[in-house]
């Protein structure tokens, strides 16, 4: 069966949230650590940070929650950070309080592969990485590899970007590794044509956007990406 | 394998879309400085379009007792020091086949220098600036648009130069196939604090050899204004080697060396104004080209080392000393070099050089 996992910005709402995706069907909750000033992220996710600072989910705020989602759920567990908030909170310190509050890896989206190698973390690849560096990042990554489908920022688009499937052919020549498929993708189509190539699908802003409307609507929302990427891809074929 | 290091500062923090972009740069630019045509062409343009060497002016109305001379960047075309490194990278950019330019920019002076290098060279120019500093510098939205750039407002946190910036590499990672991101500072990830720094490095270059031809000797200090720090680095440049103490002057209310700590902002680990958890905060300043949380890598480098030391000025200072400089001497400086003017007093030296990165009809309106 192809993996879906489903990206929810850290807040007061999101272990009731996070345990409606899973209940959804989702197999791997990425948690966002909100960040003043987010490079790779659309306004969606720009927007959930803002409001997850104004409400004070800073670092400390952010791994009780991580903590709390744990709680209420068994599968994979992600959060997702970025460099400034590592180097006032600590590297290896985050590592650390990060799998004791029940993460099983950590993704930082903007310390890139090559920096920190001892920082064991989810490498994304995207499609203007190099061979040289898709190698690298296969080498590096903490059990599958993130592959950006896009080249811009996280949130919706219109349809599937047509460089992934070339992002995808070039991946599969250097790793066995699970290759997962995120940015862009949006509706329960866009999840099914992702998922026939990777092996796995993420799914962020139209997640945040959806949770906004609470637990109930996230739970129906990913429950259809589950459904079209079941049908697409039969589990006996997997 | 971290790269573009300054001590602990600098490197490459950014999305990995722009690692490979940024190799590219870094390629482009280690083949460009060593090449005669790129650096004979850029000469050509400085003298003959920019309006290089700038003068040195001694301006003794304003500072009795001290033998202060004033690098003249307010006279480059384009009215900033910004010219010099718009045009340099422009270069780059042409070499690299983009004809698609992306910029930030604050008080607006990048942008209009962006603006004129790509009208000169026929380029696309898109230039990303905050609501907040497009109502303070509407005289540069308009010179930019008339130069043929597209302005886009940035309507998202400050308004301000941190979101401008943020939004113009969002852009960047959008289109980086065929876009340039024409930096304006010495910030953002490697190379480029390094490209700024080598294309600014002119403003220090020439003003040493005019301080010694006037004076015979080397100054005491060599003094600037630091907002990312490109008009300071430039200066600072050529004396680094040398006995001259230099001293980067920044607004009270975006003092991210004086009172920053370490974190990452904009592709690069430098002192920053931060909270204890990393987040940025809002810098505020009402000369706009200074009014930024983070500064460049290379400064803190400098400051921790001791080679360079860092103070602070406030508004009220600036604003006398900005006023003080037109009547004394008959030149208008732009807000932020008149921080750097508004120190003075406190500087036990004689012989100062100070670069007066800009002019201040802009800042007209904003008094």
């Amino acid at each position: 069966m192809k993996a879906l996992a489903i990206y929810l910005m850290c807040g007061l709402e999101t272990p009731e949230l996070a345990a409606a995706a899973v209940d959804g069907g989702a197999d791997l909750v990425e948690l966002g650590f909100p960040f003043s000033d987010p490079l790779a992220d659309g306004p969606v996710i720009r927007r959930a940070a803002e409001r997850a600072l104004a409400e004070g989910m800073r670092t400390a705020a952010c791994l009780e929650c991580l903590a709390e989602v744990r709680e209420l759920v068994e599968v994979r567990l992600v959060p997702m950070t970025y460099a400034s908030l590592l180097e006032a909170y600590g590297y290896e310190r985050f590592a650390d309080d990060a799998v004791a509050a029940g993460a099983t890896s950590l993704i930082v989206a903007d310390l890139p592969v090559g920096d920190r190698p001892e920082l064991r973390r989810i490498q994304l690849v995207a499609p203007t990485s190099t061979d040289e560096r898709l190698h690298l990042a296969a080498d590096q990554t903490d059990g599958w590899l993130y592959l950006v489908t896009l080249t811009g920022t996280t949130g919706a688009r219109d349809r599937l970007s047509p460089a992934f499937a070339g992002l995808v052919a070039r991946a599969r020549a250097v790793t066995d590794l699970p290759l997962y498929a995120g940015f862009g993708i949006a509706t329960p189509e866009q999840a099914a044509s992702a998922a026939k190539l990777a092996d796995g699908v993420v799914v962020g802003s139209r997640a945040v956007e959806v949770a906004e409307a609470g637990p109930e609507a996230l739970r129906e929302y990913v429950r259809s990406l589950r459904a079209a990427i079941d049908a697409a891809v039969p589990a006996i074929i997997d | 394998m971290t790269v573009g290091l300054y001590g602990p500062y600098g490197g490459r923090y950014v999305p990995e879309t722009l690692v490979p972009a940024l190799d590219e740069l870094a390629a482009a630019w280690a083949e460009a400085r060593l090449d005669e045509s790129y650096r004979a062409e850029l000469d050509q343009l400085l003298g003959s379009y920019a309006g290089r060497p700038t003068p040195l002016t001694r301006a003794d109305r304003f500072a009795p007792g001290k033998r202060l001379y004033l690098k003249r960047e307010d006279l480059l075309h384009t009215g900033a020091h910004k010219l010099n490194n718009a045009l340099g990278q422009a270069l780059l950019a042409i070499r690299l086949g983009k004809r698609r330019i992306v910029a930030e920019t604050g008080a607006g002076q990048h942008g209009v220098a962006v603006a004129t290098v790509c009208a000169r060279f026929g380029l696309e120019c898109v230039v990303h600036m905050g609501a907040e500093d497009m109502r303070r510098q509407r005289p540069n939205v308009e010179r930019m648009r008339l130069l043929g750039a597209e302005v886009r407002p940035v309507e998202f946190g400050t308004r301000t130069l941190k979101e401008a910036t943020s939004e113009a590499v969002r852009d960047w990672l959008s289109t980086v196939e065929s876009s340039y991101y024409l930096i304006g500072s010495c910030v953002g990830p490697h190379p480029y604090p390094e490209i700024v720094r080598e294309l600014q490095a002119v403003i220090g270059t020439e003003a040493r050899a005019q301080f010694i031809e006037a004076e015979g000797r080397l100054p005491e200090v060599a003094i600037a204004c630091v907002g990312g720090g490109s008009n300071a680095i430039g200066l600072f440049a050529a004396f680094v080697d040398d006995d001259v103490r230099l001293v980067g002057v920044e607004a009270e209310g975006a003092a991210s060396l004086v009172r920053g700590r370490t974190g990452v902002l904009h592709g690069a680990r430098s002192s920053l104004l931060a909270d204890e958890d990393g987040q940025v905060l809002d810098a505020h300043s009402s000369a706009p080209g200074l009014d930024y949380p983070g500064v460049g890598p290379e400064h803190a480098f400098l400051r921790d080392t001791g080679r360079a030391e860092y103070v602070s000025v406030d508004d009220a200072e600036a604003l006398e000393a900005f006023r003080r400089l037109a009547r004394t001497e008959g030149i208008i400086p732009a807000l932020e070099p008149a921080h750097a003017l508004a120190h003075l007093p406190n500087l036990d030296a004689e012989l100062v050089v100070l670069c007066l990165s800009g002019r201040g009809d802009k800042d007209l309106e904003a008094l």
